[in-house]
């Protein structure tokens, strides 16, 4: 079992907030960078897609085409097309450069509440509040779905695509690893909703945020329980998690509009900060490649309300918002 | 520029020179498609019709289509000058471009094909002198004669030049003298497609015979062979009655020869006039004959036979030879070629073969032996005495005089002669329920009128459908098509069809249009089905006229007569589907998940890990890997997802949430000596020291559930069986007896906790009862066993957990009765009984989940903690090797008993099982056999860790492992593996 090696310095928490962009698209239900980190990718709830360039802040290009707030959405490998689903139950493959609708994947029975583009873009997976992962072919002009992964008992909430392995987190408490090339499907047990789930970047654990409050680093192989985190509040909306780019810390969305982060081996009371203006992240995404190791860039996302958590009820009402537009920060620290 | 001119003179141009370029012109564009026009010779442009409408100038002056385009020459009449007659020629319409070289109606001479060739197409100058007459001076083909080239085609010059001449043949000169040897030789001999020797021929070879030696002759013209065309459609050769002959009247009096009557057509055609009597018109049998006719000596003609040829090709060769038979003649006869002498006989169109085919050679049949039957027949197998009805003396008569009866006795016959009926009985097939024949179908009366009618006919044959009659008041009753006007009767008899049968009306839907009147038939239906006998006014609207509901109550009637259960008439004379649509099975994934509660436990301990991870086989998509370019793990598996297998529809236990360890699904995995991470330190010291009993409780259903849900496995303990058998017995004193054996079991357990427990939660006997009950095969195979396994189980007591006494033969819910019975198994390995509940998860039973938690949190106060310990640590440290599976206090001997005893039992479980399986269960077993190898590695393992637990010295080591153990456990899973 290989795990990072500890680190030399101290790792660095992001400490500047280095720009603030202005998506002017309702909540923010989704930032996500693009294949290199050069480019931040917004799911406006106003059935929006807006393209960013991080290095300038400057809005590039907004896709449209949803009939629906767009829920997630993912770049491929080469910066040629963009993936994005939504509550109105579609997946559009989009042409970055002319921002036309390349096609649109219809069969999901309920809103999609995450895609991803496979490592050659040349499958969308796609996983929705009806409980199943639609695997879409993007080479052929077939309008069904190559596979439909149907084990989940509940909405998926989330799914992340790592060379060939698939993970699926589902409201059934369940994180679901498909291996293709053992043909093997891994099923862990958690008892919580899953929110959010990721490999880890060394490809050895996942992560997984469930609506326990608790963050848990799960050994991919074995399904052991590596590290527990916890501290933050996460009880009833769909919010992300994720690892840094060393794998050095954990990360994770808060209810109370922190960003909590956890050093991974010394699993002791979580770093936080605060993002500006915001009541409620939901979103993140961290990026490896572009920043120095100790750095990360952090994009954070903030809505009115957070996207509740598929297939659950909203569990409590936040106070109404005072502003009703979304404010997204991208903080960094040197 | 004289120099310049000097230069001219030496060289040769060739073509026309371009204009030299001047230096201050731009250079010339090239003329865009829509300037580029076409110009007649006269510059008129032309514009382009289209190539089927006009081509380039259609119309006058290419006015076609425009404002003062083409309009035909009007109508003009008047006092003084009257409207001509017109006729409008094609030329009329033409331009003068088509009357041109080129055009399509030339006026110009042109040197054509006809001139240039020196033979003359006489068709075509015909045509041209008809066309002659009209053109515009008379005559004109004169002109054309006069005209006449004189020059020949390249052809005949080239010819001429060579040194041919008209009417020689084209060719080397040849000799004479080796044709007239040649000739001499072959005499009147000729081969092939060789043209008869004609009499010119013959006075040119006499001829010949002066010719001296050294003189060579042009070869001989040949005259093309004549290829006209066929036009008719009558046979080669033929042709039909001739019009000029008919109307001549000449025909009748000839010959008829319907295969050459080219000799007398030839002869009329060159005009030979013969002396014909009669006049002209159509005369003949079919005419009659006309008023003006003056002989009518033919009126009644009679054809004769004698105008007829008999024989094909006639009586006489027509060569003068009339059977002279020369014995030049006799030696040539015998040459194939014979024929080709008489070459007038030969067909137009025909000719002599080269080769004659070959004749085929025809063998006679083989000489068929003396006692040779053409009718083969099989040794008959039927004993004769079999058949009722026939005296044993018939029947030895019969069997001796086999091939004289027939009729009598068709099963001595081959199958041929035997119905279907006698097949079925042969074959020992059932009857099938419904008609045995077409008549069972009639309504009696009609049956009985065409008996009637048959006796009348036949007056001594027997009858035999009528003979029976109780038959017959069945079918009468079954068919239901009584006789129309009694409605009454009918409705009866509806109501007799329909009682009592709960055929499903769901494959029939006679009134599906409209859902209210649907709505009404099925309630009909269902009250038929009830029995009542006012079912039809009952299931009519009332709020209908009454004209309405009388309609609809014949309709009703009609419908239910018709479509009746399938247990009557029409339907049994059908086997139903191998594969029906709506299957009382559902696809069931194969793999179930295991036991939620269990991991609940897990998680709330933290214990993540074996417990909670469970591994299933999974078949992604072929197209799938190759996009994620990865290689199909399971080549050649047409499954996609995860592998079904296929369930009881409308079980209870697919909505039971089983309990079934994935683990066992999992490949066995490596055992965890090599997984250990730094993490695993700390946290096995956290668990050790943390003996959570809840733990212990929930890693114990797990593995009991292993055990028991293959029904093909032994079951953990008698008790399963035992509580089987209570199944046959009331319930009520169910819990009598359950406390008894429970009590004898576990001596050495807390006897009062378990009954405790078992009077806590009653409710997995009940359920088991009801269940196992409702399946009665099951429960009554399973009791046969049990009396056995309740007279061994208490001497064996403890070892229960080894035996296979799992002798259920499951038929459908094979999952989940097991369940149900691993549930209310408590086997004396497992201290805590209450983790039974604990296990049974019935999702769809609402009660349990309160009654389980409430059994778990007083288990785990009173479990056994050591115990509990142990199977923890088991779970820490990962598998290990197979335990002894009996308790080490017990002794070798009692082993060895355990062994024997295990073995006697497992066999006659497999007897069992072999009466009882069907083919269902069987490929069901299969896929569960390898599971089942896992299991039971795993329930030793449990079991190694009962024993350490009883030992408290046993430190893990699977050394110490007896080899008679170790024998034990080998034959344990070979007989697995052998069934």
């Amino acid at each position: 079992m290989a795990f990072p090696q500890p680190k030399p310095q101290a790792p660095q928490l992001p400490q500047h907030l280095l720009r603030t962009i202005d998506c002017q698209q309702g909540a923010v239900r989704a930032v996500r960078f693009n294949a290199d980190g050069n480019y931040v990718l917004s799911c406006g709830s106003d059935k929006s897609l807006k393209l960013w360039s991080v290095s300038q802040g400057t809005f590039l290009k907004t896709y449209s085409g949803h009939g629906y707030e767009v829920l997630d959405a993912d770049g491929s490998y080469d910066n040629s097309q963009i993936c994005s689903c939504s509550s109105d139950k579609s997946v559009i493959l989009w042409d970055v450069a002319t921002g036309q609708v390349t096609r649109k994947l219809r069969g999901h029975a309920g809103k999609v509440n995450c895609v991803q583009f496979n490592e050659e873009a040349t499958v969308i997976l796609s996983g929705s509040i009806d409980g199943t992962v639609r695997c879409w072919d993007t080479r052929s002009r077939r309008f069904e779905p190559i596979q439909v992964l149907d084990e989940a008992r509940d909405s998926i909430s989330s799914l992340k695509v790592a060379q060939h392995e698939l993970l699926t987190g589902s409201v059934d408490g369940r994180v679901r690893r498909y291996d293709l090339r053992m043909g093997q499907l891994h099923v862990d047990f958690v008892n919580s909703p899953i929110t959010c789930v990721c490999f880890s970047q060394d490809g050895q654990c996942t992560l997984s945020s469930s609506l326990d409050s608790t963050v848990r680093l799960l050994d991919k192989s074995t399904g052991e329980m590596l590290g527990e985190f916890t501290g933050h509040k996460m009880k009833g909306y769909k919010l992300d998690c994720c690892l840094s780019s060393k794998d050095t810390h954990v990360l994770s969305c808060s209810e109370d509009g922190f960003v909590y982060c956890w050093d991974l081996v010394e699993v002791c009371s979580p770093l936080c900060f605060k993002v500006l203006n915001t009541r409620l992240i939901n979103t993140f995404s961290s990026e490896s490649c572009l920043f120095p190791p100790g750095v990360f860039v952090l994009k954070a996302a903030s809505g009115k309300s957070g996207c509740p958590v598929p297939g659950l009820p909203p569990l409590r009402d936040l106070p109404p918002h005072s502003h009703g537009g979304a404010g997204s920060g991208v903080g960094g620290g040197a | 520029m004289a120099r310049d001119d000097d230069g001219d003179e030496d060289f040769v141009t060739f073509g026309t020179a371009l204009e030299p370029l001047e230096d201050d012109e731009p250079l010339r564009k090239p003329i865009p498609l829509h300037e580029q026009t076409v110009k007649d010779e006269k510059g008129r442009y032309q514009r382009f019709h289209g190539a089927f409408t006009g081509g380039f100038s259609a119309g006058y002056f290419n006015t076609v289509g425009s404002k003062e385009g083409w309009t035909p020459s009007t109508f003009v009449s008047s006092r003084q000058q009257k409207a001509d007659k017109h006729h409008a020629r094609p030329e009329d319409f033409m331009d003068e471009e088509d009357f041109g070289e080129h055009g399509i109606a030339p006026r110009q001479i042109t040197t054509s094909l006809e001139f240039s060739s020196s033979r003359r197409d006489e068709a075509a100058e015909r045509a041209k002198a008809v066309g002659a007459q009209a053109a515009l001076i008379p005559g004109d083909t004169l002109l054309e004669e006069l005209i006449s080239p004189a020059k020949s085609s390249i052809g005949v010059e080239l010819l001429r030049r060579m040194g041919w001449r008209e009417g020689q043949g084209v060719g080397p000169r040849v000799k004479r003298k080796p044709r007239r040897q040649q000739q001499a030789e072959g005499g009147t001999k000729a081969y092939g497609c060789m043209l008869p020797p004609a009499g010119s021929e013959d006075s040119e070879d006499e001829y010949e015979e002066f010719a001296p030696d050294n003189v060579t002759f042009a070869p001989k013209d040949v005259t093309p062979v004549d290829f006209s065309p066929r036009l008719g459609v009558q046979g080669l050769g033929y042709r039909g009655l001739d019009p000029g002959l008919a109307l001549l009247g000449r025909g009748a009096d000839e010959h008829i020869d319907l295969f050459r009557p080219q000799s007398e057509s030839r002869s009329r055609l060159f005009g030979d006039a013969r002396s014909s009597v009669r006049r002209g018109g159509v005369a003949g049998q079919a005419f009659g004959v006309g008023a003006l006719e003056d002989d009518d000596e033919d009126v009644y003609h009679r054809d004769s036979m004698s105008r007829y040829d008999t024989v094909l090709g006639g009586e006489e060769p027509g060569d003068g030879l009339f059977g002279w038979t020369a014995p030049q003649q006799y030696t040539k006869k015998k040459d194939k070629s014979k024929d080709a002498s008489y070459l007038g006989k030969i067909l137009e169109g025909f000719t002599l073969a080269q080769n004659p085919p070959e004749e085929k050679v025809i063998f006679p049949p083989p000489a068929l032996p003396s006692n040779y039957r053409p009718v083969h027949r099989f040794r008959p197998q039927v004993d004769v005495s079999r058949l009722s009805g026939v005296s044993p003396a018939l029947a030895q008569a019969l069997k001796t005089s086999r091939g004289h009866m027939i009729k009598e006795d068709p099963q001595q016959e081959g199958r041929h002669q035997l119905d279907s009926g006698q097949r079925r009985t042969m074959l020992g097939e059932d009857a099938l329920k419904g008609p045995s024949s077409v008549m069972d179908l009639l309504r009696p009366e009609d049956r009985q009128r065409l008996l009637n009618l048959r006796n009348s006919t036949n007056p001594t044959t027997c009858t035999p459908v009528s003979t029976d009659k109780s038959q017959v008041a069945k079918q009468d009753l079954l068919v239901g098509v009584a006789p129309p006007p009694s409605g009454l009767q009918q409705q009866q008899k509806v109501l007799a069809a329909w009682r009592g049968s709960n055929a499903s009306t769901q494959t029939f839907k006679p009134f599906e249009k409209t859902p209210s009147k649907q709505a009404r038939y099925d309630l009909y239906l269902d009250r038929l089905r009830q029995g009542d006998t006012d079912a039809l006014e009952q299931s009519l609207d009332q709020t209908m006229t009454e004209w309405e509901r009388s309609r609809e109550r014949e309709e009703f009637v009609r419908a239910s007569v018709l479509y009746r259960p399938s247990s009557s008439s029409l339907s049994s004379r059908f086997t139903s589907a191998k594969h029906k649509e709506d299957e009382d099975s559902v696809e069931v994934n194969r793999d179930e998940e295991g036991d939620v509660d269990d991991k609940q436990n897990a998680v709330k301990m933290k214990m993540f890990g074996k417990l909670t991870r469970e591994t299933f086989e999974w078949h992604p998509d072929k197209l799938l890997c190759k996009r994620f370019n990865v290689p199909d793990p399971h080549p050649g598996s047409g499954v996609v997802g995860l592998p079904k297998v296929k369930r009881d529809k409308f079980s209870v236990f697919n909505f039971l949430s089983v309990m079934e360890s994935r683990e066992m699904a999992a490949p066995p995995k490596p055992p965890e000596s090599g997984k250990k991470s730094r993490w695993d330190v700390s946290q096995q010291e956290t668990k050790g020291t943390s003996e959570d009993p809840q733990s212990a409780a929930q890693t114990q259903p797990e593995t009991k559930s292993d055990h028991s849900s293959d029904p093909g496995l032994p079951a953990s303990s008698s008790r399963g069986t035992s509580a089987a058998s209570r199944t046959q017995e009331k319930l009520a004193d169910l819990q009598s007896s359950e406390k008894k054996t429970a009590g004898d079991e576990e001596e050495q357990q807390e006897e009062d906790e378990e009954q405790e427990e078992e009077e806590s939660r009653p409710s997995m006997d009940l359920f088991k009862a009801i269940f196992a009950s409702s399946s009665d095969e099951k429960s009554s195979s399973s009791s046969e066993e049990s009396n056995d396994e309740e007279d061994r189980k208490d001497k064996e007591e403890g070892k229960t957990d080894l035996q296979p006494a799992n002798l259920f033969t499951i038929t459908t819910s094979s999952v989940t009765t097991s369940s149900v019975t691993t549930s209310s198994v408590t086997t004396s390995s497992v201290t805590a009984s209450s983790v039974t509940t604990s296990s049974v998860t019935t999702s769809s039973v609402t009660t349990s989940s309160v009654t389980t938690s409430s059994a778990i949190t007083s288990n785990s106060h009173t479990g056994a903690a050591s115990y509990q310990k142990s199977a923890q640590e088991e779970l820490e440290f990962g598998p290990k090797l197979p335990p002894p599976s009996t308790p080490a206090d017990r002794g070798g001997a009692a082993q060895i008993c355990s062994q024997s005893r295990e073995e006697f039992s497992r066999k006659k479980e497999k007897k069992h099982k072999s009466r009882k399986q069907n083919k269902h269960k069987k490929d069901k077993k299969k896929k569960k056999c390898k599971k089942h190898k896992h299991k039971q590695e795993k329930k030793s393992k449990k079991d190694e860790s009962d024993s350490s637990e009883d030992m408290d010295k046993d430190d893990d080591d699977d050394d110490q492992v007896s080899t008679a153990e170790l024998l034990k456990r080998l034959k344990n899973i070979q007989s697995h593996r052998t069934r």
